[in-house]
């Protein structure tokens, strides 16, 4: 009777290739920071179809690398690039902007193949160039402390040809941090992207960042945090140099206020105040009395905290 | 299965169901072994009977009716479904009871169910169950979160009396979500599960009752330090490691 009924599922839900490539991409972007390979090679066992999996893996690593910000070790040692859609060329093209060079990837063996010189064209103008390896400079200097493995770009995203002051341009600054450490099962990923617009009519930055910080902790379990913060903020057009520096004090105030806010969270969910916990261990037991002759549950000591509490601190602290 | 169940390790846990639903379709020849170990958010339905809520899950499930703890009754209504023995209704019936008010003390509200089956080996099989939903519509009787539940499965296999002594064997699943979204800290998820297994050894002369919920009790504790460790500890200390915080970095004047 089993038998039959799973037949008869089998039947009602057989799958066209098209969903099945559905369903192998929604596992694929769906991966944790890091454990995209991993997830392929279930998805690819599952599926016993090597045509189905390679169209999945085509259409969906290039989406889970750009958006993960993944970073690739460029085969002349150059340096690392960011897989990033500011710095997209073409599909597999990747400009890294601080070597001004063009890195060939292979998305689903997250590699780089090859590396060709930028093409002018590629590049911003000497005027905007001057604003973008300021704002890189500074930059480095503030990922280098604040991040122990942390990779940084800046591209420019528009208005790349200005020649001179009274036009606009806009800098992107991606900042894309990433830890895996398997034998520990744990991975993590702090991801942020700063918009900088330069507005010249009004003669202002306008920033606008967005911080997404992600870890999945995998031992008997399955426990992921996704975090994630916008903010924006503003100041004056100023030479490259003053601009760039006003700008990283900008992002490096709004990183750390932001780590704060996490670190409030997480510490205060961990280390209940005292007046709580003193709440929470109270003896439980005059209600158990009622239940005494048929209640074995009586002969409980209740020592467990209670359970959703300290979830529930969390709104009172947001 | 064994590529099945590594992707529920690693696909994040607010996708739970619909990751299962993907891995019905691709492994239909797997339907009931994914079904039964996938643990999936517990879902509710009211006895209209007893005016009570309970938990639904694949032990109280026939087709697609669930039995109420309360009134034995399943719903929708379903002809020729299994039912415990007379022996064990009396002990679930009893189970549910007690199970109630405990629920109630470390809970302060939620719903629990308590399921039990005969098994193959002349024991039974005895499923706790417990939800509580800390959201805005939910009971929570300390504040809310914008979304907050936590959801206890335990299964425990009670085997056959043996000169007085049976072995117990506890496999318990929490799945916690918390989430919260303001202007200030933006938004903020934490969610999964945990499992954890315990086995042991005791004298039925307490009754097996008894014997159940100590085990539940002090499984209970132990998976709530543990979420306290992974879900704060842990996730705290990777973030710390991405991002090490302001006092442990030598900021330059600013």
């Amino acid at each position: 009777m089993l038998e039959e009924e799973e037949d008869s599922l089998e039947s009602e839900t057989e799958l066209t290739d098209e969903q099945k490539i559905e369903i192998a991409k929604w596992f694929l972007l769906n991966s944790p920071a890091g454990e995209i390979q991993y997830v392929a090679k279930d998805v690819r066992a599952i599926l016993k179809d090597e045509n189905v999996y390679r169209k999945a893996a085509e259409e969906a690593f290039p989406s889970y690398n750009k958006s993960h910000l993944i970073c690739l070790e460029l085969p002349n040692r150059s340096g690392d690039v960011l897989v990033t859609s500011f710095g997209e060329v073409d599909k597999d093209e990747y400009l890294d902007p601080r070597t001004a060079q063009v890195a060939i990837v292979d998305h689903v063996k997250q590699a780089c193949k090859e590396v060709r010189p930028a093409r002018d064209e590629e590049l911003p103008s000497a005027f905007v160039e001057e604003y973008r390896s300021a704002m890189d400079a500074e930059i480095m200097k503030y990922v280098s402390e604040a991040y122990p493995k942390g990779i940084c770009s800046v591209y420019c995203t528009k208005g790349k040809d200005v020649e001179d002051p009274g036009s606009d341009f806009e800098l992107v600054v991606v900042i894309s941090a990433a830890r895996h450490s398997p034998q520990n099962f744990c991975n993590g990923s702090w991801r942020s992207i700063w918009n900088i617009e330069f507005k010249d009519e009004i003669q202002s930055v306008e920033v606008r960042g967005k911080m997404q910080v992600g870890a999945h902790y995998f031992e008997e379990g399955n426990v992921q945090l996704d975090a994630q913060h916008e903010c924006k903020d503003t100041t004056l057009i100023q030479s490259p140099d003053d601009s760039a520096i006003s700008l990283v004090n900008i992002i490096r105030h709004h990183e750390t206020e932001y780590l704060a806010s996490l670190q409030v969270v997480t510490l205060f969910l961990h280390h209940p105040p005292p007046f709580l916990s003193h709440h929470l261990t109270l003896p439980l037991f005059p209600l158990f009395y009622h239940f005494s002759i048929k209640s074995p549950l009586l002969l409980f000591c209740p020592k467990l905290l209670i359970a959703l509490l300290l979830a529930d601190i969390l709104l009172e602290i947001a | 299965m064994e590529a099945a169940m590594g992707l529920m390790r690693r696909i994040p846990p607010k996708h739970t169901e619909t990751a299962l639903s993907a891995l019905l379709s691709l492994l239909p020849h797997h339907s009931s072994d994914l079904l039964s170990q996938v643990d999936q958010p517990l879902k509710v339905l009211c006895d209209m009977e007893s005016g009570k809520e309970f938990i639904l899950c694949e032990y109280n499930r026939d087709a697609d009716s669930y039995r109420s703890p309360w009134s034995n009754k399943y719903h929708p209504p379903l002809e020729d479904a299994p039912q415990p023995s007379p022996e064990l209704r009396k002990l679930e019936v009893e189970a549910n009871e007690v199970f109630a008010i405990y629920r109630d003390q470390y809970y302060e509200g939620g719903i629990s169910s308590v399921y039990m089956w005969e098994d193959e080996n002349e024991g039974f099989v005895a499923c706790f169950l417990i939800k509580k939903d800390g959201s805005k519509s939910g009971h929570g009787r300390r504040g809310y979160l914008q979304e907050g539940a936590w959801d206890a499965i335990h299964v425990i296999e009670v085997g056959p009396e043996e000169e007085g002594i049976a072995q117990y064997c506890l496999t318990s699943t929490v799945m916690l979500t918390l989430t919260t979204d303001n202007e200030s800290s933006g938004s903020f998820n934490l969610s999964g599960s945990i499992r954890r297994q315990m086995s042991m050894k005791l004298s039925v002369s307490d009754g097996h009752l008894c014997n159940m919920g100590k085990m539940i009790e002090e499984m209970e504790g132990k998976l709530r330090n543990s979420l306290d460790q992974v879900y704060f500890g842990k996730t705290k200390e990777m973030v710390c490691t991405l991002r090490p915080p302001a006092e442990l970095v030598t900021l330059p004047d600013s």
